[in-house]
């Protein structure tokens, strides 16, 4: 009989301190994630500083619960996988430095991951991926559209040309003055109005993937501005759902068209804005019955966590991806370079 | 009790394996470059050097600031994370009392510092308590080089400044303390990890769960947050 493969995963690219436990790639044994959300809502955003600061508060608790909820001792693992990038350096640096400990101590391998690569394997734990496939990642920091032609190689073939679409969320809410984060309420906010505003569409040239967002969040703006000089009221929910629609629009159309050029068989969406219900949606429709296969991992696998670290680890430590102890946090990593 | 020592708090790196009466090891540099890169290779490297395997440290003890903050974190998180993980005890200790011990046979005060920027320092003050151990007699802080002199001038007794973020301040002292001041050697200014390890021995251990690096000052974000709520 084979033994088992299980990777403990570190992930502490961002404001989450995450870690799991995942067996042979696909089995969720553990995913415990401690969120600062509440702690950086106070600043309208993630403080780099804060969070590090956090992230050391946490690291150890975090780690003890994994192995507490999986009913497992660090002499049944096989690996530790962790987050190298991209990220907020700071914070990169206490996953890693406990990934490091953690394997030194126990005389285990170090598997370094790519939080995008992660992202998209979040999908694996809900359903096996069929090649070539094209991913959707929509998060805070990414908006990109990356093939893969098999396990653990990645091209990047669309990605945002200025903001990520996320961050079009939070600045377009703090615009309508809501609290941070701002892509849940504009999303719920969406769902209650109409998308009666004209906002711009960045398409970008005919045979582009790539996306902008910066218009549109100033084309925003200007909308609610100019309204107010006129003594105007513009309702939110319609602001809300112009903008979402917008937004959507423009993500699903590209996927799709690249879909179509790259004859993919699977689709996928990941990153924490997958969490949002009009894209889901929107996709949902778009991709009926077109012979794609749409995956939609649920919502506490689109968010930050280390489970989907610990699936794309399992790919990496398959593949005998190792890190010494000299790794480090790389903020700017390459994707393609994996 | 076997002991591994680790500071990475500032820009000197050092690394420590002892064995109760003895240091069976020590790794200092005094560089610019990245702790995150080279403590964890240092650590395997000296501890396979001294034979000692992670399973048989009774004890780590960890430099916990004040210092860089990115630099405090970084070994607290590898103390915090080896301590816990191999079910061993967890010491932290001032930056500052490590860095002391160079004065621990003057006869007099002993001054460490590091620079906090801005002209503020990281110091605390060091000597001879009643009860004979040379222990902090003046709490650690971040103040003001101008403050902390006016403070020190109150003293009675030479004082001994260590560190290696003297040459900065060491005109300025000179100026305010005249012959009251005395200045390391070159070989003084570098905290030793072996002294780490010592002191690190005597303690009680901490709580390695809720154990959290000593920054001195709260985080800029936090100090505008809390102004902008008038506290
Ligand atoms: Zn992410």
């Amino acid at each position: 009989m084979k033994k088992d493969e299980i990777i403990l995963a570190i992930e502490t690219s961002c404001d989450e301190t995450a870690v799991a436990i995942v067996k042979n790639g696909t089995e969720l044994l553990a995913n415990i994630v401690a969120s600062q959300i509440e702690s950086h809502k106070r600043f309208g955003g993630v403080v780099p500083e804060v969070a590090s600061r956090h992230h050391v508060e946490q690291i150890t608790i975090v780690i003890d619960e994994a192995l507490i909820k999986a009913e497992l001792e660090p002499v049944d693992l096989t690996a530790v996988a962790v987050t190298e990038g991209p990220g907020l350096v700071g914070a990169l640096l206490i996953g890693v430095n406990a990934a490091k400990a953690f394997a030194f101590a126990h005389g285990l391998p170090l598997v370094p991951v790519h939080h995008i690569a992660g992202h998209i394997y979040a999908n694996r734990l809900v359903k096996e991926m069929t090649f070539p496939l094209l991913s959707l990642i929509v998060s805070g920091g990414h908006t990109e559209l990356v093939l893969m032609e098999e396990h653990g190689t990645f091209k990047v073939i669309g990605e945002t040309r200025d903001d990520a679409a996320g961050e079009a969320y939070d600045k377009v809410a703090r615009t309508l003055n809501m609290p941070y984060p701002g892509g849940p309420h504009i999303d719920k906010l969406a769902q209650e109005g109409e998308p009666n505003i004209d906002l711009p569409r960045a398409w970008l040239e005919p045979e582009s993937l790539d996306f902008s967002f910066s218009g549109l969040k100033s084309a925003v703006i200007n909308t609610v501005h100019n309204a107010t000089q006129r003594g105007e009221v513009i309702k939110p929910e319609d602001l809300a759902a112009s903008f979402q629609a917008s937004v959507v629009d423009v993500l699903v159309e590209k996927t799709f068209r690249a879909a179509e050029q790259n004859g993919v068989k699977q689709v996928l969406l990941a990153g924490g804005v997958a969490a949002n219900k009009g894209l889901r949606k929107a996709l949902e429709e778009r991709f009926n019955n077109t012979g794609y296969d749409l995956v939609i991992p649920p919502l506490h696998l689109c968010t930050d966590n280390a489970a989907m670290i610990a699936a794309a680890g399992s790919v990496a430590y398959q593949k005998g991806t190792r890190a010494d102890m000299a790794l480090n946090g790389v903020p700017g990593l390459d994707l393609e370079a994996q | 009790m076997k002991v591994l020592a680790i500071d990475t708090s500032n820009l000197v790196m050092g690394i420590a394996v002892m064995d109760e009466g003895k240091v069976l090891g020590e790794y200092i540099t005094n560089l610019k470059k990245n702790h995150s890169i080279r403590v964890m290779p240092a650590i395997e490297q000296l501890m396979k050097e001294t034979g000692v395997r992670p399973a048989e440290l009774d004890r780590i003890v960890v430099a916990k600031g004040p210092g860089s903050y990115t630099g405090v974190r970084i070994g607290v998180t590898i103390a915090k994370t080896l301590a816990w993980t191999l079910k061993k005890e967890l010491v932290g200790i001032s930056s500052l009392e490590v860095l002391a011990q160079s004065g621990k046979y003057f006869n007099g005060f002993t001054v460490p510092l590091f620079d906090a920027r801005r002209t503020q320092l990281f110091t605390g003050l060091y000597g001879q308590a009643e009860s004979g151990e040379f222990e902090n007699l003046c709490e650690d802080r971040i103040i003001l080089l101008k403050d902390w002199l006016e403070k020190l001038q109150t003293t009675d007794k030479k004082i001994l400044f260590v560190g290696n973020d003297l040459p900065l301040h060491q005109e300025t002292i000179s100026e305010v303390l005249g012959s009251q001041a005395v200045f390391g050697h070159v070989s003084d200014h570098n905290p030793r990890p072996s002294e780490l390890g010592r002191i690190g021995m005597q303690r009680e251990p901490d709580e390695i769960h809720s154990f959290t690096p000593s920054y001195l000052q709260l985080a800029e974000a936090e100090v505008n947050w809390l102004k902008s709520q008038g506290k």
